[in-house]
C-alpha cells in the first residue's frame, strides 16, 4: 500500500463519519471568524434556536472594515461600524473570544491565527475567507468556507466535505537573490493558471520551499486559492516547530512534547502518491509583476506586457484584450515603463515582520518619487506593528514619505476608507488584481514587498535586483 | 432553503472567463448584515455607468446598455450561461445571494471555483458543469435565438435544449438530495451529534492539546 500524503494524514485524523455519497463529516479544530462573512451565520443560529457546539474553538477579530488611521474616533462609515459592532455583539451573546479594535493582538485574521499559536500543525482550520489557505504553511489543513458553512461549523464543529485530489508542487533548487516567496507563488500561478489547482489540495515542497521561513511559506500558501486550490500546505519541519514554540495558544510543558512528537509525523511519506505533480525550477523564477486583471496574468519584471494578437485561444485572447483595456496598458510595452500612482504594502499575503523588513531594506535613506501620490504601509497586526517600531522600521518608512498605518485588510479590498480612485495605478503586495478590487476603476499590479517599495522610490516598476 | 426540482427558464449568456466574486458582488455591498437585497447590485460595476454611492436609488442609476443583463431580450432570465472558472476568488457567499436575489436559479459553465460551487448549493442555486463544447453550443444558440430557454431536470440530472437535445450533468448525491428537498444541512448533521461527541472523546485522548481551554 502506498504511503500517505500530508493531506491524507490530516484528513484521516478528522473524519467523524463517512456519508453514503462519499462525502465525510470533517471535524474542525479551529474556527476563525471575521465581521464580513459571519453576521448572517449568527442570525441563522438565532432563528433556528441553536447554540455553539464548542465555543473554545472559535476566535474572532474585526479586520476588513477597520480604519488604519487614528482609531480614537471609531469607524466613521456607519455601515462599516454596524458590521464591526454586530461582530462584537455576536461574540458577547455567544461568549466568543474577540480581539477588538483596541486590542494590540488585533490584526488580519490570517496573520493573528499563526501569530497567537491559535492555528497549529495538524489542525483543521476554517474561516469564512478564501485566504484561510495561508495557515497551511504550518502543516495544517486550512480552507475557506462560505457563510452557510460558517453557521454549520458554529453549530456542529464539522463541515461536510468531499476529499480533494492532491497536487505536489515542487520548487526545486534555490531562488536567486531578490526573489521572494511572493515571486515564487506568482510564478507558480502564472504557470498553472487560476484554475490549475481547482479541486486539488496543493502541497508545496522542494528545496526552495524548505528554504523559506514559515512567514514566507504563509505567503505561498495564502495564494493557493488564486491558483484555484482551497488549501495549500507545507510539511512540518524544525522551522515550523520553532515558529510555534512559546506562542500564547501553543501547548506548554508535557503537552508540548506530546504535540511535537505528533507534528513530526506531518509530512508526506516518501512513497505517497499525488494525483498530479508539478515541478518548478527555482532558479528560473524572476521578480514578478502582474499586468492584468487575474493573478495568472504575470510577467517577469524585465519582461513585457503581452500582445493579445499572439494568443490563439479566442476566449483567452478576449481576456487579454479586456485586461489591457481595463489596465490602460499597451501590448508589448516593457514592464519597467509602467508608472505607479500609489503603493500598498500589506494584506494577509505580505504584512508580517519579514515583509516589512524586506520593504524597509530596499528604501532606507531614500524618498518616494514625486509622481507617487501615496504609499501605505499597513502591518498585519498590532504585534507586528509594535515589533516593527521596536526595530525602527517605521522611521525608515516615514522618512521615505510612506504612511505608517494601523493593522487591517485595508487597501487589499478597500472595504474601509483606503482605496484607489478610478484609473489610479497601484503596486500592491496583496493577492488579487481583479477589476475594481482596490476601488472601482483602480488598476492593481501584484508584486513582492521589496518590489513595491522599490517602485515607490522609482515611480515605476524596477528590477529590485539592480536597485 | 428553496427546493430545486425542475426549471424551464430563459438563458442569459455572460461571455467572460474567470468571472470573480468581486465582479459578481463588489466589496462595498458586503457590509450588509442580511442575506437578501443584493440583487440590484449584482455585477454592479459592469451593469451601471455611474458608480454606486451610499444611499443611492439603484433604479435611478444609468444602466450600461452594453452589459448583457441590461439587454431587453434577457430580462427575466433565470439561467446564467458562463465560461470557465466562474466564481473564482473571494469566498463571499454574497455572490450566490446576489445571483439568487436577482432571480437566477441555475448557472451553467464548463467549470466553477470550488468554494463558490459549494456556496451555490447551500442557497438553492444549481451550478451545472457541462463540457466546453456543450457550453460553446449553448452560447451560440442563446445568442442566435431570442427567448432561448432551457429545461433543467435536477432529479434526472439533465439539461434539455429547445430542439430536444439532452445534456446530462453530474452532481453529488448529497447535494442533490438537499437541493431537491430544500433541506437544512445543519439539521441533518445534528442527527449525527453522537458521532461528533464520540470523535471528540477519542481525539481528546490522542491529541489533548487541541482541547485546552
Amino acid at each position: 500500500m502506498a504511503g500517505k500524503t500530508l493531506y491524507d494524514k490530516i484528513w484521516d485524523a478528522h473524519v467523524v463519519r463517512h456519508n453514503a455519497d462519499g462525502s465525510v463529516l470533517l471535524y474542525i479544530d479551529r474556527h476563525l471568524v471575521h465581521e464580513v462573512t459571519s453576521p448572517q451565520a449568527f442570525e441563522g443560529l438565532r432563528l433556528a434556536g441553536r447554540n455553539l457546539w464548542r465555543r473554545s474553538a472559535v476566535l474572532a477579530v474585526a479586520d476588513h472594515n477597520v480604519p488604519t488611521t487614528d482609531r480614537s474616533a471609531g469607524i466613521v462609515d456607519p455601515v462599516s461600524r454596524l458590521q464591526v459592532q454586530t461582530l462584537a455583539a455576536n461574540c458577547r451573546d455567544f461568549d466568543i473570544t474577540l480581539f477588538d479594535m483596541d486590542d494590540i493582538r488585533q490584526g488580519i485574521v490570517h496573520v493573528i491565527g499563526p501569530e497567537q499559536g491559535a492555528t497549529l500543525p495538524g489542525m483543521t482550520v476554517v474561516c469564512g475567507d478564501s485566504h484561510t489557505s495561508t495557515h497551511g504553511a504550518l502543516g495544517c489543513l486550512a480552507f475557506g468556507i462560505g457563510t452557510s458553512e460558517v453557521e454549520h461549523v458554529l453549530a456542529t464543529q464539522t463541515v461536510v466535505q468531499h476529499k480533494a485530489k492532491t497536487m505536489l508542487i515542487s520548487v526545486d533548487g534555490q531562488v536567486g537573490p531578490g526573489v521572494s516567496a511572493k515571486d515564487i507563488i506568482l510564478h507558480i500561478i502564472g504557470e498553472i493558471g487560476t484554475a490549475g489547482g481547482t479541486g486539488y489540495a496543493i502541497e508545496f515542497a522542494g528545496d526552495a520551499i524548505r528554504a523559506l521561513s514559515v512567514e514566507g511559506r504563509m505567503t505561498v500558501c495564502n495564494m493557493a486559492i488564486e491558483a484555484g486550490a482551497r488549501c495549500g500546505m507545507v510539511a512540518v519541519d524544525d522551522k515550523t516547530i520553532e515558529y510555534v514554540k512559546g506562542r500564547p495558544y501553543a501547548p506548554k510543558g508535557e503537552l508540548w512534547d506530546k504535540a511535537v512528537a505528533y507534528w513530526k509525523t506531518l509530512h508526506s511519506d516518501p512513497d505517497a502518491r499525488f494525483d498530479k505533480a508539478v515541478r518548478i525550477d527555482a532558479a528560473s523564477i524572476q521578480p514578478q509583476v502582474s499586468w492584468g486583471t487575474s493573478p495568472e496574468m504575470v510577467a517577469p519584471v524585465n519582461g513585457r506586457v503581452p500582445d493579445p494578437a499572439a494568443e490563439t485561444d479566442p476566449v483567452k485572447q478576449r481576456s487579454v484584450e479586456r485586461a489591457l483595456e481595463y489596465m490602460g496598458l499597451e501590448p508589448g510595452m516593457p514592464i519597467t515603463e509602467i508608472k505607479v500612482d500609489k503603493v500598498f504594502i500589506g494584506s494577509c499575503t505580505t504584512s508580517r515582520i519579514e515583509d516589512l523588513r524586506a520593504a524597509a531594506a530596499v528604501i532606507k535613506g531614500r524618498r518616494k518619487a514625486d509622481n507617487v501620490k501615496q504609499v501605505l504601509v499597513v502591518p498585519g497586526s498590532g504585534l507586528v506593528k509594535r515589533q516593527a517600531e521596536e526595530e525602527g522600521l517605521h522611521k525608515i518608512f516615514i522618512e521615505a514619505g510612506f504612511e505608517w498605518r494601523e493593522p487591517g485588510c485595508s487597501m487589499c479590498l478597500a472595504m474601509n476608507a483606503d482605496r484607489l480612485e478610478p484609473g489610479e495605478r497601484c503596486a500592491s503586495t496583496s493577492n488579487r488584481n481583479f477589476e475594481g478590487r482596490q476601488g472601482q476603476g483602480g488598476r492593481t499590479h501584484l508584486v513582492s514587498p521589496a518590489m513595491a517599495a522599490a517602485a515607490a522610490i522609482a515611480g515605476h516598476f524596477v528590477d529590485v535586483r539592480n536597485f | 432553503m428553496r427546493a430545486f426540482t425542475t426549471l424551464h427558464g430563459l438563458v442569459a449568456p455572460l461571455d467572460r472567463a474567470n468571472v470573480d466574486t468581486d465582479a459578481i458582488i463588489p466589496k462595498q455591498f458586503l457590509k450588509s448584515i442580511k442575506r437578501t437585497g443584493f440583487g440590484p447590485n449584482l455585477f454592479d460595476e459592469w451593469r451601471y455607468l455611474d458608480p454606486w454611492e451610499p444611499g443611492v436609488d439603484n433604479a435611478k442609476r444609468r444602466p450600461n446598455p452594453d452589459f448583457v443583463l441590461n439587454q431587453p431580450r434577457y430580462q427575466g432570465a433565470e439561467i446564467l450561461l458562463a465560461r470557465q472558472n466562474f466564481g473564482c476568488g473571494s469566498s463571499r457567499e454574497h455572490a450566490p445571494w446576489a445571483l439568487a436575489d436577482y432571480g437566477f436559479r441555475a448557472l451553467i459553465a464548463p467549470s466553477f471555483a470550488d468554494i463558490f460551487y459549494n456556496n451555490c448549493t447551500k442557497n438553492g442555486l444549481l451550478p451545472i458543469v457541462l463540457s466546453e463544447e456543450q457550453v460553446d453550443q449553448l452560447f451560440r444558440e442563446t445568442e442566435a435565438t431570442e427567448g432561448y430557454r432551457l429545461y433543467i431536470d435536477l432529479p434526472a440530472q439533465t439539461v434539455t435544449t429547445p430542439s430536444s437535445e439532452v445534456f446530462r450533468f453530474e452532481i453529488d448525491e448529497f447535494r442533490k438530495h438537499c437541493l431537491v428537498n430544500g433541506l437544512d444541512e445543519i439539521g441533518l448533521t445534528l442527527e449525527h451529534a453522537d458521532a461528533i461527541r464520540a470523535y471528540e472523546e477519542r481525539r481528546r485522548q490522542e491529541a489533548p492539546w487541541l482541547f485546552e481551554a
